[in-house]
């Protein structure tokens, strides 16, 4: 890919910012949504949906975010994530669990030696509104007390009055904070009005040096979209082909049903292609999710839908 | 860019049922609201292009049969249909739409059976705007006072009307909802690849009680066709296919007094401006060309691309064109189906071997064809010059020729450089720009950063060598009707 996306000086100013991230192509909103629903008529039957499912569970960032989140529910779902079905250890393991920072010494600790990694979110989470050495505390707790993955939130006020480098100086910054621990920066696509600062974003948020792009904290409606992940997988996509760094991609926020996670695969693989079809590169940020999955899952090797109650509650 | 995922996400076959379709061994003409044996005795065999396998006989219509055709039809005109009121015709087209839309899912089976295109174009696609153009036009049959030809117009009478193989019941809809609107009968003959979706209109004429006469089906090939737009008894004829046969057909028609639409071939050109929203270019790139096989008269067959975007454009479309699908037409996710005949796909094969021999360079994906049925890969040409064939005759295939230009004005010359006027396209982010192309170039639908983009409301039709007249909206209707005196 050409010259406009190759990285920036990172000696950067807001005027070399500004001229890098608007010299992006545009986004044609239609056109992206046209593609979008396009990709979702895909068919994925049989022995497709069964690979496809699979791949669901184990790209999973099993989530509680909530101010009512207790150790046990941690615990909990944590237990779920290393053996999301009780009755079947053929289901593979969801990929982390996501929790505040408070609660990552608990997850850390019922987690230990599954695989599954522990995710916290960081800096503010989901409003960003705090000082920077706040967010950095909070950051570096989190890692100290075992998180392998901090989801960080941008600045979304400094981003749309056009103040990029504070954006990017701040992510660069937490990740600075996260040492070893990979970093998943939130865009709260939700917040940013337009296509065309959602692939800014995504490019910023890479070239400070996320390790993932995430759509959305959840608590902001619209959260994930197929549009606004297909422009997200472009972004990543383009620049990986212009530097050979794969940086992932997290939907969050919606995504609830076997279905709507399909969806999400299918535009994996035709919009970015095989090399973000693993955990490692695309993740769903979910909760009930999970469980429709294996409902699924059962369904296509049974004939039959077992009913809510032979999943665990989260 | 990587390449597809298979190994790790192969979608597995998802085949739409033949089950909906109950095809009849043999199919007669439809006149006078039956089905009738062809007096020629003759038939003709359909088959399914993806495989070769035949669907069903057809009648071949004859002389005696389209004379028969059209005296049912200036019956129906002059006893019942010319007379009704507006609002009585409208019901009968409300009730034809709604019945197209119940059984849309064996019309979206059975028209790609016949033609070879994916089944979700005929299903997302087709389907949907046959449905549409029946209510669009059932809306105007009471308000055609209103359609800018004086207080109370007339219905023409008799219409002849001869659609192509490429959309074989959606140009049904473009002729005959409008011909009904206002108040004429017709007789139809749909294309000898392509006759089986027009014969379950017929049984929907039926289905609906459209009074006998009203519409009337002809199968055949181009003898019958020459009967039906020479036949003195035709009032008015809407033909839409290839340049050379609407030539003939306005040399037979010249000095009859009867009326013509022509809507016929284009060599559309997609011009994208380097400040385009690039991932949107090339999707709409991908449908301009590949959409239907690009069996599209409006197709946008020219990729004119600014050479400071050519490169990167080029990568993208590449990338994307690699992850096309085709096959099997049935099965969903299949993005490009088959050619419709064999004799089209000899006319795609020379058209490309004339392309490589001018000194154009051919790059398509790594792509398996079937082994039974007309296939050809999708196909770019780039390093093409306005003096090669494949910039100025129509390949009516999933071929795309590419040239670049450098400035607005060098795109607008090139663009209109044709003996087509069709279709454009134009991308670019920068609205003044947009208008000052729009507003030069010589075509009769131009898409803004869009393409292949259909609606009953809009009028379509062409400049020069792409025909006359219009179809859809209010401008379409005027060929159906006679200005109140």
């Amino acid at each position: 890919m050409p010259e406009t996306v190759l990285p920036p000086d990172p000696a950067a100013s807001n005027t070399s910012l500004r001229a890098l991230l608007h010299g992006l192509p545009g986004v044609d909103e239609v056109g992206a949504r046209a593609r979008a629903a396009d990709l979702s008529t895909r068919s994925i039957k049989t022995s497709a949906k069964a690979r496809a499912i699979d791949l669901a569970i184990s790209m999973i960032d099993l989530t509680t975010l909530e101010g009512a989140d207790t150790r046990g529910k941690v615990r909990a779902l944590s237990a779920k994530a290393v053996r999301p079905d009780p009755a079947d250890p053929a289901v593979p393991s969801a990929a982390a669990v996501c929790v505040y920072s408070d609660l990552v010494a608990t997850a850390a600790e019922a987690l230990a030696g599954s695989g599954v990694k522990v995710a916290s979110v960081a800096t503010a989470f989901p409003s960003g509104r705090a000082p920077l050495e706040a967010k950095l505390a909070d950051t570096r707790r989190a890692v100290a007390d075992g998180a392998a993955e901090i989801d960080m939130v941008i600045d979304r006020g400094a981003f749309l009055a056009g103040d990029y480098l504070a954006v990017r100086d701040e992510i660069t910054a937490v990740k600075e904070a996260c040492g070893d621990a990979h970093l998943k920066v939130i865009l709260e696509t939700g917040e940013l009005a337009t296509y065309d600062n959602v692939r800014r974003a995504s490019w910023l948020a890479i070239l400070a040096g996320a390790d993932f792009i995430k759509t959305s904290t959840g608590k902001v409606a619209p959260a994930a979209t197929l549009p606004v992940t297909l422009i997200m997988l472009e972004a990543v996509r383009d620049h990986y082909a212009a530097t050979g760094r794969r940086v992932g991609v997290k939907p969050a926020g919606g995504i609830r049903t076997a279905k709507d996670a399909l969806k999400y695969l299918v535009l994996v693989n035709e919009v970015a292609g095989d090399g973000w079809l693993d955990p490692d590169h695309f993740r769903l940020g979910a909760s009930s999710l999970l469980n429709d999955l294996l409902m699924q899952r059962t369904r296509l090797s049974t004939g039959t839908y077992p009913g809510p109650d032979y999943y665990t509650l989260d | 860019m990587e390449r597809q995922a298979d190994g790790i996400f192969e979608y597995a076959p998802a085949p739409e049922s033949r089950a909906v379709v109950r095809l009849r061994p043999a199919y007669e003409l439809f006149i006078d609201g039956e089905f009738v044996p062809a007096k020629s005795g003759e038939h003709m065999t359909t088959a399914n292009p993806a495989d070769e396998e035949p669907l069903a006989q057809v009648s071949v219509a004859g002389e005696t049969d389209v004379d028969r055709a059209v005296t049912a039809a200036r019956r129906a005109f002059e006893g019942v249909w010319g007379a009704m009121s507006g609002a009585e015709r409208g019901k009968y087209l409300f009730r034809i739409a709604r019945i197209l839309q119940e059984r849309a899912r064996e019309l979206a089976v059975l028209e790609t059976l016949d033609n070879g295109k994916p089944i979700k174009e005929t299903r997302d696609v087709d389907l949907p705007l046959v449905a549409a153009h029946f209510f669009y036009h059932a809306g105007w049959a009471d308000k055609l006072d209103h359609a800018g030809m004086g207080p109370a117009p007339r219905p023409v009478g008799v219409a002849a009307q001869v659609i192509p193989w490429n959309f074989p019941l959606l140009m049904l809809a473009w002729k005959i909802a409008p011909a009904l609107a206002a108040g004429n009968t017709v007789v139809l003959k749909p294309a000898e690849t392509t006759p089986l979706s027009a014969l379950v209109f017929a049984e929907i004429c039926q289905e609906a009680e459209l009074p006998p006469g009203v519409v009337n089906i002809v199968t055949g090939a181009g003898e019958t066709g020459r009967a039906l737009v020479g036949h003195p008894g035709a009032d008015k004829v809407a033909f839409t296919g290839s340049t050379a046969v609407g030539r003939e057909i306005a040399r037979t028609v010249a000095g009859t007094g009867k009326r013509l639409t022509l809507e016929l071939g284009g060599k559309g050109a997609n011009i994208v401006y380097d400040d385009a929203a690039l991932d949107q270019a090339v999707e709409g790139i991908v449908s301009g060309i590949f959409f239907n096989q690009g069996h599209v008269c409006c197709a946008g067959s020219r990729l004119l691309v600014q050479e400071s975007a050519a490169e990167e454009l080029l990568a993208r479309l590449r990338a994307r064109i690699e992850r096309l699908r085709l096959g099997d037409p049935l099965d969903k996710n299949t993005d490009i189906g088959a050619i419709n005949s064999a004799e089209q796909l000899e006319r795609i094969r020379e058209l490309a071997r004339a392309g490589a021999e001018e000194g154009a360079e051919s790059w398509s994906p790594d792509c398996p064809l079937p082994e039974r049925g007309h296939w050809f890969p999708p196909t770019v040409f780039t390093g093409v010059t306005q003096a090669h064939r494949i910039a100025r005759e129509e390949i009516f295939g999933p071929v795309l020729s590419v040239l670049t230009f450098r400035t607005p004005e060098e795109a607008v010359a090139k663009a209109n450089n044709t003996p087509y006027g069709l279709s454009a396209g134009v991308w670019t982010e920068k609205g003044s720009r947009m208008l000052w192309t729009a507003e030069r170039l010589r075509a009769g639908v131009i898409w803004s950063n869009t393409f292949n983009k259909f609606d009953p409301a809009s009028p379509f039709g062409g400049y020069k060598e792409s025909g006359y007249g219009r179809e859809g909206g209010r401008h379409g209707l005027e060929a159906y009707l006679v200005h109140a005196a």
